[in-house]
C-alpha cells in the first residue's frame, strides 16, 4: 500500500481508538455472522410505522428528527431495544420536543392503559 | 393502586376467590413501549391529528407492499429494453409508470452484469426501498449486516450462498441520504421467451437487495 | 429553494473532511479522511444535520455519490482491487483531493 494511503488508514485507526465514533455509526466494525431468521411484524409494530408515516405526512415530525432521537439513545438502550421500540421512543420524544404532546398527558394515558389491561 | 392489579398466576388463583377461565392462554402483558404506542395513538386521535381509520388504512397500505412489486419492475426491465433504459436513467419516473410512488425519495436502479454485482446497505440506520419491497427483513437492520456489508461484503455474500469470481467487481452502495436503491439482477439463462409474470416469480426480495442472484 | 452552487464535477477526486462533530451526521465514520471520485451529482437537498433539529436546513447542499476503492479503505480487504463502495456525501463534507 502506498505510504500516503498507509498514513490515512493509520490515521483512521488512531481516531478509532480515541472512541469518537457514534454508537449507531457502525459501518466497518467487526461483527459476527448475519442472523438470517426473520419475524413477522406484530400489529403494534406496524402501527408504530403507520404513526411515523401519518405524522410525517402532516408535517408533525421529520424522519431526520426521529433518526437523531434514536441516535441519542444510550448505547446499551440502543442495543437492547428492538427496532420498533426505538422508533416509538423516538417518535414520542419528537412529539414532546415539538410540543404536540406533553409528558403529563402521556403519563396519565399510559397509566390508564396499564390499568385497563390489568382489569382484563 | 387497584387491588385487582396482580400477576396472573393460574397455579394460585384459588387464593383470590374469583374464577379464571380454565386453561386459557394468558395474554402477554403489554411491554412499556407497546403501552406507549397505544397512548400516543389514542392521544393523537383524541386531538384529531388523525383518525383510527387513517391508522387502519396506513397499516393496510403497508401490508399491500411486498417484494412482488419490485419483482414486477425487474421482469418488465428484462422484457422491455426501452423501459429498462428509462429505469436506469430515472428510476423514480420509470416505476411511476407501473403505479409505484417513491414519495420523497429518489430511486436509483443499479444493474448487475457479468462483471459487476451490486449490494445495498444502510450502515447508519435502515433506509430501504419500502415503496417497492415493503418492510425490510430483520437481518438488513442488524448490527452484523450494517457493520460488515461495507467492510467484508464478499464474506457476507458467502453467508447467503453467493460466491463472486475475482473477475466480478462488487460495488456496495451505502444508502446515507435520500436515494433508495434497487438492484436489477441479471436475468437467469434458460428463460428465453418466458412471460413477464413467469419471470417476476423468479425474482425474490434478496436478489433485489443484492445478497443473492436470481436463479431458475 | 435556495441552494449552494455545486463545486465538483463527475470524475473529480475528492477527500472527505476529517471532522467529528456531535449531532445528527450522515457522513459515516469509516469514510472520513478518505479519498474517492465523484460518480455523480444527485441534486441539492436541505441539510439533514439541521433538519434533525427541526430547522429548514437551507440553503440546500449539493449531494454527491462518491466512489471509493475498498482496498484503499480497509487495510485487510480480502477482495479484488476492482471492488468499490459508493456513498452519498454532502458537499460541505468534501474538499478537493491533493
Amino acid at each position: 500500500m502506498p505510504l500516503a494511503r498507509r498514513a490515512a488508514v493509520a490515521d483512521n485507526m488512531a481516531a478509532e481508538e480515541s472512541g469518537m465514533r457514534q454508537h449507531h455509526d457502525m459501518g466497518g466494525l467487526p461483527a459476527g455472522p448475519v442472523a438470517r431468521q426473520e419475524h413477522d411484524y406484530a400489529l403494534w409494530e406496524k402501527r408504530v410505522d403507520a404513526l411515523m408515516v401519518l405524522l410525517a405526512e402532516r408535517q408533525l415530525l421529520r424522519v431526520d428528527q426521529l433518526r437523531r432521537n434514536i441516535e441519542a439513545l444510550a448505547p446499551d438502550a440502543y442495543d437492547k431495544m428492538s427496532y420498533y421500540e426505538r422508533w416509538i421512543a423516538a417518535i414520542t420524544l419528537t412529539l414532546l420536543q415539538r410540543g404536540v404532546l406533553t409528558s403529563d398527558e402521556l403519563g396519565r394515558a399510559m397509566a390508564e392503559i396499564e390499568a385497563r389491561e390489568a382489569r382484563q | 393502586m387497584s387491588s385487582d392489579v396482580h400477576t396472573h398466576d393460574p397455579a394460585h388463583d384459588h387464593r383470590h376467590g374469583h374464577a379464571h377461565p380454565p386453561h386459557e392462554a394468558a395474554p402477554e402483558r403489554l411491554g412499556y413501549y407497546q403501552v406507549m404506542e397505544i397512548a400516543v395513538r389514542e392521544l393523537l386521535i383524541a386531538k384529531n391529528i388523525f383518525t383510527a381509520e387513517d391508522v387502519r388504512r396506513a397499516v393496510e397500505a403497508m401490508d399491500a407492499r411486498t417484494p412482488a412489486q419490485g419483482a414486477r419492475v425487474v421482469a418488465r426491465a428484462w422484457t422491455d429494453p426501452a423501459f429498462k433504459a428509462r429505469l436506469l436513467a430515472d428510476g423514480t419516473a420509470a416505476v411511476r409508470e407501473l403505479g409505484y410512488d417513491m414519495g420523497a425519495f429518489r430511486l436509483l436502479v443499479v444493474e448487475n452484469t457479468a462483471t459487476l454485482h451490486n449490494l445495498i446497505v444502510c450502515t447508519l440506520c435502515s433506509c430501504y426501498p419500502r415503496a417497492l419491497l415493503g418492510l425490510p427483513p430483520d437481518w438488513y437492520k442488524s448490527r452484523a449486516y450494517r457493520s460488515r456489508a461495507v467492510r467484508e461484503p464478499r464474506a457476507v455474500l458467502q453467508e447467503f450462498g453467493t460466491v463472486l469470481g475475482d473477475d466480478v467487481e462488487l460495488r456496495v452502495h451505502d444508502s446515507t441520504a435520500d436515494m433508495r436503491y434497487l438492484v436489477l439482477p441479471e436475468r437467469p439463462a434458460g428463460t428465453e421467451g418466458w412471460s413477464e409474470e413467469r419471470l417476476a416469480a423468479l425474482v425474490g426480495r434478496d436478489c433485489m437487495i443484492g445478497v443473492t442472484r436470481c436463479r431458475v | 429553494m435556495s441552494a449552494v452552487e455545486p463545486r465538483f464535477a463527475p470524475g473529480a477526486r475528492v477527500r472527505v473532511r476529517r471532522a467529528d462533530p456531535p449531532g445528527h451526521i450522515r457522513t459515516p465514520w469509516y469514510i472520513r479522511g478518505q479519498t474517492g471520485e465523484i460518480e455523480r451529482l444527485c441534486g441539492a437537498f436541505p441539510n439533514p444535520e439541521e433538519l434533525a433539529y427541526n430547522r429548514p436546513g437551507l440553503p440546500a447542499q449539493p449531494l454527491y455519490r462518491v466512489r471509493f476503492r475498498q482496498r484503499e479503505l480497509w487495510p485487510d480487504y480480502a477482495g479484488p482491487a476492482a471492488d468499490t463502495i459508493e456513498v452519498e456525501i454532502y458537499q460541505h463534507w468534501l474538499e478537493p483531493a491533493r
